[in-house]
């Protein structure tokens, strides 16, 4: 029985191209901090883009890009480019109390040498994969 | 559980502090590479010191060390505030080392060692987040503002509750618009100013002493 990274590989050499992963919110919720931050780390020095339903909070965000920093390799690894929308507001102080602290809403990560921004705002962003054949606006 | 942890995270601490004032802060100045964090320190040290805290340049990352001047006194209409001032490496999620060698001509070995030096530099500055007071977030208001750095680190100040002042530099540029900026971040206080030239720097202290007071 092929598991998933086998079935990748081979999809890879009949078709190269970039990995997206879309990671949902179940997959993250149970992690730590540490484990959410290994996980991310290890996809994208693969070669992998994530893009997580639910991304990190700013501590988190902040811890991701130290550990970053430390596994930099002037060679094979120049670091991330992390596009989030920050967290969700809280419509109520009900829902304040309820809920905690406040929750992050969609995020996309990748290497940065194969992903690139484009443009941002609070509702929007736009990024490029970059490829050896080209560029392809997502 | 939320509720709880809210209920023990209140601390009388910042309350009383908010209370009676507070007149010697620790302030870290922050923001993305080349946004003129140097600058402004400069600025502000050679305007209440007379002395100068590093040396500032075009090329990304010439601030790969936090440095700090002590005891800035900073006066604005009979109040006063002493200030720690900490000058913090630029944030980056990434860091090539080609860029040193291909935009700016330097030789391989310098730019893999200014490159590693740099993602030090990082690691420093966020780890300074949880010594200061308050911070002064400098932002390039040629560039665009939703930069995950700028978002990183706002969402980072609003978590552990740190009054922040965002700083709008480069206006003597004529593609500047602080208005951008101010759109983009109307939560928080900003204030447009050339730390290059000083234009407008009057403000940013008088708005220095209100908020980190």
């Amino acid at each position: 029985m092929k598991d998933d990274n086998d079935l990748l590989k081979e999809l890879q050499q009949k078709a190269p191209g970039v990995t997206i992963n879309l990671v949902s919110a179940d997959r993250m919720g149970p992690m730590t901090e540490t484990e959410k931050i290994r996980f991310i780390l290890d996809e994208v020095e693969d070669g992998r883009i994530l893009v997580l339903e639910r991304g990190l909070t700013p501590m988190e965000e902040a811890r991701l890009i130290q550990a970053t920093m430390a596994e930099i390799d002037t060679d094979t690894f120049i670091g991330i480019e992390m596009q989030s929308y920050g967290t969700e507001p809280y419509r109520n102080v009900f829902q304040k109390l309820i809920l905690g602290a406040p929750r992050p809403r969609m995020a996309v990560i990748g290497p940065a040498n194969l992903l690139q921004t484009v443009r941002k705002d609070s509702n929007q962003i736009q990024a490029q994969i970059l490829t050896k054949e080209g560029i392809a606006v997502a | 559980m939320p509720l709880l942890q809210s209920l023990k995270n209140i601390t009388l601490g910042p309350f009383l502090k908010r209370m009676f004032g507070k007149k010697h802060v620790k302030i870290g100045i922050y923001g993305p590479p080349n946004a003129g964090k140097t600058t402004l320190a400069n600025r502000i040290a050679r305007d209440w010191t007379g002395e100068i805290m590093g040396s500032a340049s075009h090329v990304p990352h010439e601030t790969r060390r936090a440095r700090s001047k002590a005891n800035v006194v900073i006066e604005n209409g009979g109040a006063s505030l002493t200030l720690d001032i900490i000058d913090t490496p630029g944030i980056a999620t990434k860091i090539d080392f080609h860029e040193f060698v291909e935009d700016f001509g330097m030789e391989a070995d310098e730019g893999r060692r200014r490159a590693k030096e740099a993602t030090e530099g990082v690691i420093e500055a966020i780890r300074w987040l949880d010594h200061v007071d308050g911070i002064i977030l400098v932002m390039d208001c040629t560039q665009d503002p939703f930069t995950q750095v700028n978002v990183t680190i706002l969402g980072n100040l609003e978590a552990r509750r740190l009054p922040v002042l965002i700083c709008a530099n480069k206006i003597d540029r004529e593609e500047s618009s602080p208005a951008t900026l101010k759109a983009a971040f109307p939560q928080h206080p900003v204030v447009p100013v050339s730390a290059l030239t000083g234009y407008n720097i009057d403000n940013l202290y008088s708005t220095m002493v209100k908020h980190f007071r």
